[in-house]
């Protein structure tokens, strides 16, 4: 099983297809990053402009953290689709080579040779986690420095001191890890059901938009499914910068205001991951290789 | 002598589609099978069972006395195969791609030793290479130095000279024979070019639809008696003027505008050929017609007549 992964991370990594994921987020953190820097200014103002009227803001807002949240909240939405790239593909892109058939002439189990391929597969997920981490928290800490983060929602405000946000960030991207593991899954899971990566590249893609849109619609009909779908759960990572409150309303550091929705939305997702390897498993079991 | 594979009533079905119909065969060690068949005769689905690609829908195949259902882990690893096309890994060097198949069959091999392997395919000058750059006939020769990395006691070869050049083709003719005879592997071959099949197979199996039509030896099948001779000369009335009045009179079947037709013993036509320079006939060709595809056709197409041999 070792040898497996090894080899199946080393197929990953000698893949041109597997940089691209790695190009893209990089680009498009660098022109955020490029942008805010020219113009921080003034995209900070638009976004305060409500509320500069009744509160004061001191120190400097657009900090490494503020940066890191903007990134997040813009790029996690589309990060899905450069994990299909490479998920979707695992099986059906061997099958589309021709080496599935050369592959399992050799004296491997069925098992073992899948469970080695999602293995590689959620290293790939982490590891372009972690990338988007060292991007987006590591390096605009310091190009933008650090500070309290200060972030408007709905219906109010959070403040949390600078020295309350680091561990909130490493949380926030262990959730994000397992809501992209789960995409991965799913993209693998269909990747069995293809001979060329597009189909399911383009079907896992859909099934997130759908069942996104789905998670999002405020129609009393959908709201028994919602807390089934992994769509709803996947934008738990937000849940690590809310924070608890006193009953004079001051903010209780090291705290989160819902610490069990946490859980419980990382349980419906890792529900997911294992759902969808156990189907893939015992779809793999009983596939004909005919490719 | 217990055979290295045997398959009982194998079957496989896709859907309403009988691809494979209790098929029952059995290989001796050793041996050259020859698997032949038209396209879509069931050769590649049987031989993909016979890999653990494909599952069957009923039967038993066994291969060195166990049976592939339960010990497959074991038997693959005594397996060595390369089925319809070489494909392997195009972003990876030959060396590297040998490396990887190596590993996945269990053994860790040394630098040298797959040098040496590939230098026996003759690609060891182009080890470092991608294999996105390589011909055919590189791939080819790639995918049997990854099917006999291992050593395996059974090679499985699906259609091996698809779309080889003829010095390709004869390459791989001297392979299977040299692994039969000098490494004493067995070797299942399956190929639509049956003279090559011919040239290399100790056993043959024609299947048709999915189901067995004959199995034996080349000579079993094909009777040598049968051999149906097409000459040519530049005056043809006169030879079979002479031919008439000769020793070859009771093998003479008619005349055509295209020659004289005989029916002979194969192993007789150099005699033919020293009797007609003998009784100066100016000779223009000499054809053996009725070879083994003549055969193959007979056996698997409905309605189909051997024009000259009747």
């Amino acid at each position: 099983m070792w040898t497996l992964f090894q080899i199946e991370v080393y197929k990953i990594f000698r893949r041109p297809r597997t940089y691209i994921a790695f190009a893209a987020i990089t680009g498009l953190i660098g022109i955020i990053q490029f942008g805010l820097k020219l113009d921080g200014a003034q995209y900070v103002e638009f976004m305060m402009r409500d509320i500069t009227s009744s509160i004061t803001i001191e120190g400097n807002i657009l900090n490494g953290y503020q940066v890191c949240y903007i990134v997040l909240q813009v790029l996690l939405v589309h990060v899905p689709l450069l994990i299909a790239l490479v998920a979707a593909d695992m099986i059906s892109g061997e099958a589309n080579m021709g080496t599935l058939r050369l592959l399992l002439t050799k004296p491997i189990s069925r098992d073992a040779f899948l469970v080695a391929k999602f293995m590689a597969t959620m290293v790939y997920t982490l590891l372009l986690l972690i990338w988007l981490a060292i991007l987006a928290l590591f390096l605009n800490m310091l190009i933008f420095g650090t500070d309290d983060l200060f972030l408007l929602k709905s219906s109010y405000v959070v403040l949390l001191r600078e020295n309350d946000i680091f561990w909130r960030y490493c949380g926030a991207f262990a959730f994000a890890a397992l809501a992209m593991s789960t995409v991965a899954a799913l993209g693998f899971l269909l990747s069995l059901f293809a001979n060329n990566s597009i189909g399911p590249i383009v079907a896992t893609m859909s099934i997130i938009v759908f069942l996104t849109i789905l998670s999002t619609l405020n129609i009393p009909l959908f709201s028994y499914v919602k807390p089934y779908l992994f769509t709803t759960h996947m934008i738990g990572w937000k849940e690590f910068f809310d924070i608890k409150v006193n009953a004079s309303n001051e903010a209780l550091s090291g705290t989160i205001q819902h610490p069990m929705r946490i859980v419980q939305s990382a349980l419906v997702l890792l529900a997911h991951i294992v759902l969808f390897l156990l189907i893939s498993i015992w779809v793999f079991r009983k596939k004909d290789i005919l490719s | 002598m217990q055979p290295l594979v045997k398959i009982t009533a194998l079957t496989k079905q896709f859907g309403h589609l009988t691809a494979v119909d209790h098929l029952s065969f059995s290989v001796e060690p050793a041996s050259v099978y020859g698997f032949l068949g038209q396209n879509g005769a069931g050769k590649s689905t049987t031989i993909r069972m016979l890999t653990g690609l494909i599952m069957p829908s009923s039967g038993e195949i066994e291969i060195f006395g166990l049976s592939l259902a339960k010990h497959k882990k074991e038997i693959l690893k005594q397996i060595g195969a390369v089925i319809e096309k070489p494909d392997v890994y195009q972003y990876l060097s030959a060396y590297d791609n040998l490396q990887l198949f190596a590993r996945l069959s269990g053994i860790r091999p040394t630098r040298v030793s797959l040098m040496d392997q590939l230098a026996q395919v003759g690609l060891a000058d182009r080890a470092k290479d991608k294999v996105a750059g390589f011909s055919q006939g590189m791939k080819q020769r790639l995918g049997i130095a990854i099917a006999l990395v291992h050593q395996p006691q059974l090679i499985i070869l699906d259609e091996p000279t698809n779309g080889l050049d003829p010095q390709g083709i004869a390459d791989i003719r001297h392979l299977i024979i040299h692994l039969r005879t000098e490494l004493k592997k067995t070797v299942i071959v399956s190929s639509h070019l049956l003279s090559e099949i011919e040239q290399v197979a100790t056993q043959l199996l024609i299947i048709h639809k999915g189901k067995k039509v004959k199995e034996g030896n080349a000579s079993e099948l094909f009777d040598p008696a049968q051999t149906v001779v097409q000459l040519s000369t530049e005056q043809n009335e006169t030879a079979w003027a002479v031919l008439q009045a000769s020793s070859w009179q009771p093998y003479l079947q008619r005349i055509t505008p295209e020659g004289i037709i005989l029916k002979v013993d194969r192993r007789q036509i150099p005699a033919l050929h020293q009797s007609l320079v003998h009784l100066q006939i100016p000779l223009i060709s000499l054809q053996p017609r009725h070879s083994l595809e003549d055969y193959f056709l007979q056996v698997t197409t409905p309605g189909y007549v051997d024009t000259l041999s009747n």
